[in-house]
């Protein structure tokens, strides 16, 4: 059959620079490029182009360049290239698009219509160079009130406190499965949240053996499939995330396929070799607040109460309604994850057109918890899609407690955003369990290009907040007085609890 | 003295080690130049062995005995500087080096016209040679012995 799917990209080889070294043969996975010995040359197959870039960046002559098919279809503002595109997919394959990575569709980006305040005059900023900063934070319940008993002069605090996660910034990695993601990319979200006392979490993939010596930065999953889940797993974790739902696909469970279980990951997963990993779409055992207290206590009795414990749901509709029985279930630390979060593999078509942008869900949220005198009770952590420190500072001034980053890090250690992550073919060896592949994320590299990050964002955070005249990341904790909206109706302003700018 | 260490689990096998060799050792020490114009083209003193997935990069150890100079008929293997440096005008080309050598990393210069012995010399013009320099996996690394 005659496909009618053009490529998406064009492989533009200069003639004059392509010393026919062959990287670039050797590196697309998606083999895109072939060596003709015959007539010594390299010839590239457009269609089979994914656009990751990895052959541009090898190319040691710079001789490559990929760029978008400019394939010009009779100009429509309805039936744009990509629907076309879709529509001759399916038509083709008669199956669901897949996709990988986060919503890519132009919705409103709400970090972008929200602006910072600065000091002038009346309060004076303060130089993060010269003065402390503190970006510590803890997350974990906190208690309605404290109790000081003043024993010989020394106070002792009375309150006993839950646990707590100690933050030396408030940025934590996301879930991302090994399985989902290599076993060296983990290693280097592991290294790097112990470098920069933070955490990583393992997402539904159990935990390596080789990985428990990060323990203390780890924060364990358990989701629908229960993969990995036993008695070590929960007690050698810093704490314990039960996901309901992820940004990237709310409503929908995952799905690892067989031949990416090989043997160390039906290790870890503990499932037998070869088999498909199927997460359900619901909790079999959670269809109401009331079962997913079941739950958290039995996960605080099974660690004896020495753990917080987090459930994250993909931001929806009644998000705030879902929040507010979360916390009142026992959750310490809730987590909430936008439309823009990413992916492993979802439905194109679920990852783009269902959730809601973070901005608003973690305020209605926010909202909701201080109306109802139950915010201290739990914390926040959001993500999906944080782009920089900037949508760092916003979220926290919204209300959140810490971050979650999990695109961002990726790109870090070399994402080129090119969705293929479901094909399990990743040129940049983040999304594959290919050992040809697997190897192309050094994690000492990898390790090093999180740290850099890391602590480029925080100096950023200080410089910000020391603008603002704030010298602790708790004095600007949903201090919404420190945003303006530019551009935004007034309802989007009233949910997102802030002040046009001029005001 | 420095040497050259490889890290097979994170060598790529994308020979880009070779590429810069080639280039380091041409005449031009132009990429273009070296690959394009020069013939023949420049042959790389560090070799990729592959098999299935597993590679590394493989160049003269500068071995601390190494059995390439007591071999060497002519004295045109040397040790200098903690080096293996091949003198090729003392050269005959007998490759006796190549037999000896436990590493097959001594490779005949034949690609170049010429009878002579090819391999390593530690770019002596650099402080960090080519092949570390520009490995985009940091598969190769210069550290203490």
């Amino acid at each position: 059959m005659l496909s009618l799917i053009q490529p998406e990209f064009i492989v533009e080889r200069d003639r004059e620079k392509c010393i026919q070294c062959k990287a670039c043969v050797r590196q697309c996975a998606f083999e895109v490029h072939k060596y003709e010995p015959e007539d010594d040359e390299i010839v590239s197959d457009n269609s089979k182009c994914v656009g990751c870039q990895r052959c541009v960046s090898l190319c040691p002559t710079q001789a490559l360049t990929v760029r978008e098919n400019p394939l010009k279809f009779k100009e429509n503002a309805y039936w744009t290239p990509p629907v076309l595109r879709n529509i001759y997919k399916q038509a083709e394959s008669g199956g669901v698009l897949l996709t990988g990575m986060g919503n890519d569709r132009p919705y409103p980006i709400y970090w972008d219509h929200i602006l910072l305040n600065a000091s002038q005059v009346t309060n004076p900023p303060i130089d993060p160079l010269r003065e402390p900063m503190e970006l510590r934070t803890y997350l974990g319940r906190k208690p309605d009130a404290l109790e000081i008993h003043l024993s010989k002069g020394s106070p002792k605090l009375k309150t006993e406190l839950a646990p707590q996660l100690k933050l030396d910034m408030p940025i934590l990695f996301s879930a991302m499965s090994y399985g989902a993601i290599s076993f060296n990319t983990s290693l280097a979200l592991a290294r790097a949240a112990e470098i920069m006392g933070t955490y990583y979490n393992t997402g539904e993939g159990g935990l390596h053996p080789d990985l428990y010596k990060y323990s203390k930065n780890t924060i364990v999953q358990v989701a629908s499939g229960r993969f990995g889940v036993d008695i070590d797993y929960l007690n050698v974790a810093a704490a314990i995330e039960i996901k309901i739902g992820q940004g990237a696909k709310p409503g929908i469970g995952g799905h690892l396929p067989g031949e990416k279980v090989t043997e160390p990951i039906s290790l870890t997963r503990m499932i037998p070799d070869g088999t498909d990993a199927l997460s359900p779409a619901p909790h079999h055992d959670i269809y109401s607040i009331e079962d997913l207290r079941q739950l958290i206590h039995a996960l605080k009795e099974a660690t004896e109460y020495t753990k917080p414990v987090c459930v994250k749901i993909a931001a929806v509709h009644n998000s705030a309604a879902v929040a507010s029985g979360m916390v009142r279930a026992g959750a310490d630390m809730i987590a909430l994850d936008g439309f823009r979060g990413g992916t492993g593999a979802a439905p194109t078509v679920i990852r783009d057109n269902v959730g809601i942008p973070i901005e608003l869900a973690l305020a209605a949220v926010d909202n909701r918890l201080r109306k109802e005198g139950i915010r201290n009770q739990a914390s926040i952590i959001v993500g999906g899609g944080i782009r920089s420190s900037s949508d760092v500072i916003k979220a926290i001034a919204l209300g959140a407690d810490a971050i979650y980053i999990g695109t961002a890090a990726l790109v870090a250690m070399g994402c080129h955003m090119c969705q293929k992550c479901y094909t399990g073919k990743c040129n940049w060896g983040i999304a594959t369990q290919d050992p040809y592949l697997e190897k192309r994320l050094n994690p000492k590299i990898a390790t090093r290009r999180l740290v850099h990050l890391l602590n480029a964002w925080a100096l950023e955070i200080e410089e910000m907040m020391g603008g603002m005249g704030i010298n602790s990341i708790e004095s600007l904790r949903g201090n919404r007085l420190q945003l303006r909206g530019v551009g935004l109706t007034d309802t989007e302003l009233e949910i997102l609890g802030i002040l046009p700018a001029g005001i | 003295m420095k040497k050259i260490y490889v890290k097979e689990e994170v060598c790529i096998g994308c020979h880009l080690c070779e590429i810069y060799c080639a280039v380091q050792h041409s005449k031009s020490k132009n990429i273009i130049k070296a690959f394009k114009f020069e013939s023949p083209r420049p042959i790389p003193k560090i070799i990729v062995a592959e098999k299935g997935y597993i590679s590394f990069a493989l160049q003269c150890r500068h071995c601390e005995d190494a059995p390439c100079v007591e071999a060497c008929l002519t004295g045109a293997m040397r040790k200098e500087n903690g080096r293996i440096v091949c003198h090729t005008e003392k050269c005959v080309g007998c490759w006796t080096c190549i037999m000896v050598c436990p590493y097959g990393v001594v490779e005949r210069d034949i690609a170049n016209g010429r009878k002579v012995v090819s391999k390593c010399d530690f770019c002596p013009d650099l402080d960090v040679p080519v092949c570390v320099a520009y490995c985009p996996n940091e598969a190769l690394i210069l550290a203490e012995e």
